[in-house]
């Protein structure tokens, strides 16, 4: 009984990495607001680059509510979009190398809950999110957002998403 | 009595973030407020229809929602976001400024509740609604 070898690593971190970017780098809003992702196996980070652009109290001062709702939005958004492709860049069924124009559209939000526990510190934040339920036309995702400590939220959300069409479909 | 219009213009104004998507006040009173954001490409989250980013509208929904807040009669001043749902209806049609009427339809010593809708040229088809709750806080 033999199994297929397991491909070389850079193969399979190029192939990922060139889906996440072409992902992300779809969006102009997100390169705007400084909003990037790290990525370990399938797990990803949403970071959001402090700029003094995104401040919305100056007294205090603070991020302001609706940067940290359009970062988390986002975090929701390319992680559902991300974990939703998995398996077609696992199989190199989507090729976003040599075909970026093969990317699916991403989902459309339908609604978005944000609650602010904290206020956003003038640094870095990051955010990682978790998909409760992805159908074949809905999906339910909740993210968290902190800044210097993981269990100390600053804000978190729940969204509910419409999936675009399977490329195959 | 303090001038709430000029507290209003200069909290848009002097908010970094509204200020750097391109954010106007239009119209302020009683815990109502009218903003609107013009279109620009550096707002699009897809840039396939040129369709500008939820994130977008959501900070403006939370500006407006501030805003319409701080200028009602009983608010003392400031106020942060405790939570804020947006429902997004239709894609706002690329090219177009859209438009957030927020009112703050109740406040207590501690809280202030608060309703929008955003619009683009067809005022007859909202584009998003969002309703949240806000601190009411006194002036710094």
């Amino acid at each position: 009984m033999s199994r297929p070898r397991p491909e070389p690593v850079q193969v399979v971190k190029l192939r990922r990495d060139a889906t996440l970017a072409a992902l992300v780098d779809s969006v102009p809003y997100a390169r705007f607001m400084g909003i990037s992702f790290d990525r370990c196996g399938d797990e990803l980070t949403g970071i959001l680059t402090y700029d003094d652009k995104l401040i919305g109290n100056p007294l205090l001062p603070a991020l302001h509510g609706g940067a940290t709702a359009a970062f988390l939005e986002l975090t929701a958004m390319i992680t559902l979009s991300w974990s939703w492709l998995w398996e077609d860049i696992e199989s190199g069924a989507l090729d976003a190398q040599t075909l970026p124009e093969s990317m699916p559209r991403l989902p459309k939000t339908v609604g978005f809950t944000v609650d602010y526990l904290r206020s956003g510190l003038p640094r870095d934040a990051y955010a990682r999110a978790r998909v409760n339920r992805s159908g074949r036309r809905y999906a339910s995702v909740h993210v968290e957002g902190w800044q210097d400590n993981r269990d100390k939220l600053f804000a978190q959300a729940t969204g509910h998403f419409v999936m675009p069409k399977r490329i195959q479909e | 009595m303090i001038d709430k219009v000029k507290i209003a213009r200069q909290f848009t104004n002097a908010i970094p973030h509204s200020r750097a998507l391109g954010m106007n006040l239009v119209d302020i009173d009683d815990g109502t407020a009218t903003m609107e954001l013009p279109y620009s490409d550096h707002l699009v989250g897809d840039p396939r229809t040129g369709v500008i980013a939820g994130g977008a509208v959501s900070a403006l929904m939370d500006t407006c929602c501030g805003a319409a807040v701080m200028s009602h009669p009983s608010s003392p001043g400031g106020t942060a976001t405790i939570d804020l749902r947006i429902d997004y209806m239709r894609a706002a049609a690329p090219g177009q400024t859209i438009r957030t009427v927020a009112q703050c339809y109740h406040i207590t010593r501690s809280v202030a509740f608060v309703r929008a809708t955003t619009y683009d040229d067809d005022p007859d088809n909202p584009v998003a609604t969002a309703s949240g709750a806000f601190t009411v806080e006194g002036m710094k």
